[in-house]
């Protein structure tokens, strides 16, 4: 049994509790055990830092703080905004000693910010993939656009992913369940994240770009690994669905669901009752529409 | 006359104060347009990036309030693609961070960004209170500030059926940690 | 007893502003041994270097300090003005009161008394310096010119053309360079081989130039007038003397699927194969990466049994041959940055974003389309085109700071070709400055503007990507309040940043010449010695220095060409004599040196050798180290490592520096005690 420092983040206590149902839920076949930093807090989000430097740096460093205490030395982070903060507060406080002892001082908690961030993403290339495909037993017949977003691929200096125009790691992923990825162009264009409330609209627009790139290149359905990457495609889609000729009914799940499903998980156990965009397993009899021939090179030549 | 000059002289130019807070350099911009040719935002945005980097080029104090005032250092998502585009590694969305504090502390926040910056304000309230967000906590909030009360009302009832909003907020437990966590972050910010 | 006279130089403000010149004048007089002390405005005046003249005869000086600038800006002067007055010119030192006193110091009592210092540690050095006379070196009037492209071509021309033997060396199977890559030359549109062709045949057949294609350096020692190179000669495996480019092989060659690297990747060519119809020499070599003969222990062999004339000779070998020269040209070009460099432009995975190389080789009638623009994917005539300007240059983020000067006009040449092929296809360019300064240049672009109606956009493209067989081209207008722009185009073509070739570096360390943090070749002053390396006797020629285009490749090459040629004008050359000697005594020692020869190890220049010492008869006495004269650079390496300090050098002796040292230790004891 490996243990590892989870640390969920709001959205997955809240609106995207599926995707920590499922993230368990897969760890668990892996016999992974991911323990819950003890008594964490908010990370800030793009409120925090919208607002206030100090705080958007000492929100996240007191659960890295608390990581180190609990004797942990790099910790899970699902959602892509968490581990944005999480990982800024991490190299801002390994670059500037002074910040540091600033931080220090407001969290009345001596440490040394040594506790680094990770995605999900990392984690299922690093402890899921190697065993993956031995375990899937329903390779998912589906044509999937994998839907990165902003803050797990930039910005490039801070996360370091290879590719970062054209990611291929969650590729990878779903190949190895039986689907097909999509080539497609908007995988890392932004879905609005934090406006979602304050100007739907606006995300409504952006996410019908996504959606429509994705769908007139045959996508089937979307592969996420970001809360509010699923949440303004999936809540937002009536938003969204305003500015598409053709309203899109794709749903979209996030990689630890397409994981969970193909290792034959039950549908409630992966919280896909909980998407506003109904999923149904019928998806994966309807076969796959055929490649939308680019004049490019395919990823695989690349 | 000459007084003026003074004042003029110890007027703290926007550009610099950025400098002095972010470690951003407005001056390496050599206005290419790459951030606002790749900003997903650009159609809804007043001042477009570049133009923005441009009016605290010229320390124009007319410019600088101009940006300050503007909706589109509200508009910015932080998506990060004109950072990680710029071929002079200007860090545009730490600069707008910035710009959005002055424009809070020089009380010329755009009219048309009271929706964002009240969604941002609940939304640390919430995390205030509870050390977490609370989303029931978080939308009240933003519809009292807003006087928005209808929005999503649709999608509300959904999420609650789907399991997807707690009625009652999840909370840290050490709260007092919380609280001196905003306190001293105050603190420091007001003493800029 | 030595009678110094020393002469203090207010250089105007420079050192009088700063230093009590007068001051420093009345002091030196008194130092021992100074025989007369004068100080004025500009000693390097004709006024100023007669006084020194003058008081040299009235005063029978012995030695000459000249307290002024550096001595690197007027050592040689005074050096020639005291040999004029009948000294010896080596007799002569200046001390530097202007960089290492007055323009570092505030005026100051102290800064004179720095002054007073360094004048005073010059006299005591001066006092014990002996006449010396420059060492002569004979010239070897051959020049070895390292690359076939323009540049090379014309330094290797100018250079034969002028009376001197040239070695041209070149990589690849023909010479031509990238100029005979190119469609039509900016700002004239004149075609590009026609006028490089005739140079080409002009180098094959010059009486002067010996050509080696196929050949590499592989090392270069020795020094100015007396270089020695290694050069490799690839093997071509088909003798040249009997092949009479007939053809026959390349037409049988089965293997046909290589890129061809003169079409820049967009055609392919053969195994066994010529660059291109105009290459010269006109006669195929074989690829020996990709031959199945090779690759596949002597499978195929069909050329060998095609060819009439039995010139296809498998087991050539390379080979190495030396050759004695006394300069260097180096013209080895540069190369550009591949589409796969930028990730926002699709990592180089969209076959009809292409490079300016590429389009150069669409746009040329001997080109894999005959000279049609037909996008690479499939053919079409693109009728929707992009040109990006500053593809990778001046972008620090991706670590290229400099502009690459070219791709302004080649830019506006691409969408003017374009345009004057495809009649009523649209041409936007993105560009962020035109840099158009040049004769006719400007012009040039204005008509791509005016007269053939090139949309010109100013603004950075962030991104392309493909949607239905276009290539989605964003960027903004920002002569517009950075208005969107999109662009469904048919074709990109990225200006990519003019980059050193690959290898340059080492080139660079076996040339012992400097480059820079891209790995252009370094010249020795960037106004005044623009052609010079700090090799003496290597020059530069060409975009091997930075991008640059055919008119100053050309006036460049021309430049390297006449340094060359004033070289050879003279039989031998003189140099400085300022370099090590081993000591020499009689019996029964003959020299303090014990033989470790510590020094052999570290000399830099290989300039030490053994020496046996013998009596009379044949036998060995001892064996000590010697010095090459005309090796030795005087770096004083071997000085410092000399266990029994049995090697000096010349103008810098230990007995020297030891006075000079002991000029400023003495007084600053005395005033201690």
């Amino acid at each position: 049994m490996i243990k590892i420092a989870y640390f969920p983040g709001c959205s997955l206590e809240g609106s995207s509790k599926e995707y920590n149902e499922s993230l368990l839920a897969v760890s668990k076949e892996f016999e992974i055990q991911l323990e819950e930093v003890h008594d964490w807090n908010c990370c800030g989000a793009t409120a925090a830092h919208n607002l206030n430097k100090v705080l958007s740096i000492s929100l996240p460093a007191r659960t890295l703080a608390l990581a180190e205490k609990q004797g942990f030395s790099e910790i899970l982070v699902p959602c892509a905004a968490c581990y944005s903060r999480l990982l800024t507060a991490y190299n801002e406080l390994n670059k500037d000693a002074a910040l540091l002892e600033k931080v220090k001082e407001i969290l009345e908690i001596d440490f040394s910010a040594k506790v680094k961030p990770f995605t999900v993403i990392d984690f299922i290339q690093k402890h899921i993939q190697p065993k993956l495909k031995e375990k899937v037993k329903k390779p998912l017949n589906a044509k999937i656009a994998c839907y990165y977003g902003c803050l797990l691929v930039r910005p490039p200096k801070l996360v370091e992913v290879e590719r970062y125009e054209d990611p291929l790691m969650m590729e990878s992923i779903v190949k190895e369940l039986g689907a097909t990825p999509l080539d497609w162009a908007f995988k890392t264009e932004c879905c609005g994240a934090g406006l979602s409330v304050s100007r739907t609209s606006t995300v409504g627009k952006l996410c019908s770009k996504i959606l429509d790139d994705a769908l007139s290149r045959g996508a089937t359905m979307f592969a996420v690994a970001c809360p509010m990457c699923q949440s303004n495609l999936d809540m937002r889609r009536r938003n969204a669905n305003v500015f598409l000729n053709e309203k899109a009914d794709a749903p979209v799940l996030f990689i630890t669901q397409l994981i969970g499903l193909a290792l034959g998980l039950d549908k409630k156990e992966l919280g896909l009752q909980r998407h506003f965009v109904p999923f149904n397993l019928e998806i994966f009899d309807k076969p796959i529409p055929k490649e939308t021939l680019g004049k490019s090179k395919k990823v695989e030549e690349v | 006359m000459h007084d003026q000059n003074i004042v003029e002289a110890l007027r703290p130019v926007l550009k610099h104060k950025v400098k002095e807070n972010t470690e951003e350099d407005i001056m390496l911009c050599y206005q290419c347009g790459k951030c606002s040719a790749g900003c997903p935002l650009i159609d809804e945005m007043d001042i477009a990036p570049n133009q923005i980097l441009r009016m605290l080029q010229t320390e124009i104090p007319e410019l600088e309030e101009k940006v300050l005032k503007s909706l589109a250092i509200w508009l910015c998502l932080a998506c990060e693609q004109c950072y990680s585009r710029c071929p002079k590694d200007v860090d545009l969305p730490k600069i707008m961070d910035y710009l959005r504090a002055e424009s809070i502390r020089r009380d010329l926040v755009n009219p048309k960004a009271k929706e964002i910056l009240a969604f941002h304000k609940s939304f640390l309230d919430s995390v205030r209170l509870t050390g977490k967000l609370y989303e029931i906590g978080l939308i009240a909030g933003y519809k009292m500030r807003t006087m928005h009360l209808l929005q999503d009302v649709n999608v509300a009832p959904t999420m609650y059926f789907n399991g997807k909003l707690n009625l009652f907020p999840s909370q840290v437990k050490n709260k007092k940690a919380i609280k001196r966590i905003f306190e001293k972050a105050l603190r420091e910010e007001e003493n800029k | 007893m030595s009678r110094i006279g020393v002469f203090i130089c207010h250089c105007g403000e420079n050192i009088g502003g700063t230093v009590d010149c007068e001051k420093v004048a009345e002091t030196a007089a008194k130092y021992p041994g100074v025989a007369y002390s004068v100080d004025y405005k500009y000693m390097c005046s004709d006024p100023g270097q007669n006084m020194i003249k003058d008081a040299i005869k009235e005063h029978k000086l012995t030695g000459v300090v000249v307290a002024a600038c550096s001595p690197r800006m007027h050592e040689p002067t005074f050096r020639k003005a005291v040999s004029e007055a009948g000294i010896n010119p080596f007799l002569c030192e200046m001390a530097n009161l202007r960089e290492h006193c007055s323009w570092v110091h505030l005026k100051d009592d102290s800064t004179t008394e720095k002054a007073e210092e360094l004048v005073k540690v010059l006299v005591e050095k001066v006092k014990r310096n002996q006449p010396l006379e420059p060492i002569k070196v004979p010239v070897t009037k051959t020049a070895l010119v390292l690359g076939g492209g323009i540049a090379g071509i014309q330094a290797a021309l100018d250079i034969a053309n002028s009376g001197h033997k040239v070695i041209m060396i070149e990589k690849s199977p023909s010479i031509g360079g990238h100029m005979s890559q190119l469609s039509e030359t900016f700002p004239t549109l004149d075609c590009s081989q026609c006028i490089l062709t005739p140079r080409m045949v002009e180098v094959a057949q010059h009486p002067n130039i010996t050509l080696y294609t196929y050949a590499e350096l592989v090392g270069l020692d020795g020094f100015i007038g007396n270089f020695q190179a290694s050069i490799k000669l690839k093997a071509k495996s088909i003798d040249h003397d009997i092949c009479n480019g007939c053809g026959d092989c390349i037409a049988k060659c089965p293997i046909k699927k290589i890129p061809d690297e003169f079409n820049a990747g967009l055609g392919t060519r053969t195994a066994v194969y010529v660059p291109f119809p105009q290459a010269v020499p006109n006669k195929p070599v074989i690829d020996r990466e990709n031959c199945t003969y090779f690759t596949r222990d002597g499978k195929c062999g069909l050329c060998a049994k095609v060819c009439t004339k039995g010139a296809i000779d498998y087991s050539q070998k390379d080979e190495i041959i030396t050759i004695d020269v006394g300069a260097v040209v180096v013209a080895t070009g540069f190369d550009i940055k591949g589409t796969d460099f930028f990730p926002e432009y699709g990592y180089g995975r969209y076959k009809d974003v292409i490079t300016g190389l590429q389009f150069e080789r669409l746009a040329s009638a001997s080109g894999p389309t005959l000279g049609e623009i037909k996008r690479p994917s499939d053919g079409k005539v693109p009728q929707n085109i992009v040109f990006i300007a500053c593809a990778g240059s001046r972008d620090p983020a991706k670590g290229i700071e400099y502009c690459s000067k070219i791709c302004c006009m080649y830019t506006a040449k691409h969408a003017m070709l374009y345009k004057h092929k495809v009649h009523q296809g649209k041409a936007s360019v993105f560009y962020m400055d035109i840099r158009a300064g040049g004769k006719m240049y400007e012009e040039f672009v204005r008509r791509a503007i005016e007269e053939d109606d090139v949309n010109y956009i100013r603004g950075r493209v962030s991104r392309i990507y493909e949607k239905n067989g276009k290539l989605i081209v964003k960027g903004v207008d920002t002569l517009l309040d950075a208005y969107p722009v999109e662009i469904e185009a048919d074709m990109v073509v990225l200006a990519t940043a003019g980059i050193a070739n690959e290898g340059s570096e080492e080139l660079a360390q076996s040339l012992h010449i400097s480059y820079d943090q891209h790995n252009f070749f370094a010249e020795a002053h960037p106004k005044l010695k623009p052609v010079e390396t700090n090799t003496a006797g290597i020059m530069l020629a060409g975009a091997c220095q930075s991008p640059k285009d055919i008119p100053d490749s050309v006036s460049q090459a021309s430049g390297a060409a006449v340094k060359v040629a004033a070289l050879f004008s003279k039989d031998e050359l003189t140099r400085d004599p300022l370099i090590a000697y081993v000591n020499r005594c009689g019996p029964p020692t003959y020299s303090t040196c014990v033989g470790c020869f510590l020094c052999v190890s570290v000399c830099p220049y290989l300039a030490i050798e053994k020496e046996q010492i013998k009596d009379r008869n044949g036998n060995l006495i001892k064996e000590v180290a010697k010095i090459n004269p005309g090796l030795c650079q005087g770096c004083g390496t071997c000085v410092a490592l000399c266990r029994s300090k049995s090697i000096d050098i010349y103008g810098y002796s230990h007995s020297q520096v030891f006075a000079e040292v002991m000029a400023l230790f003495n007084e600053r004891s005395l005033e201690n005690v």
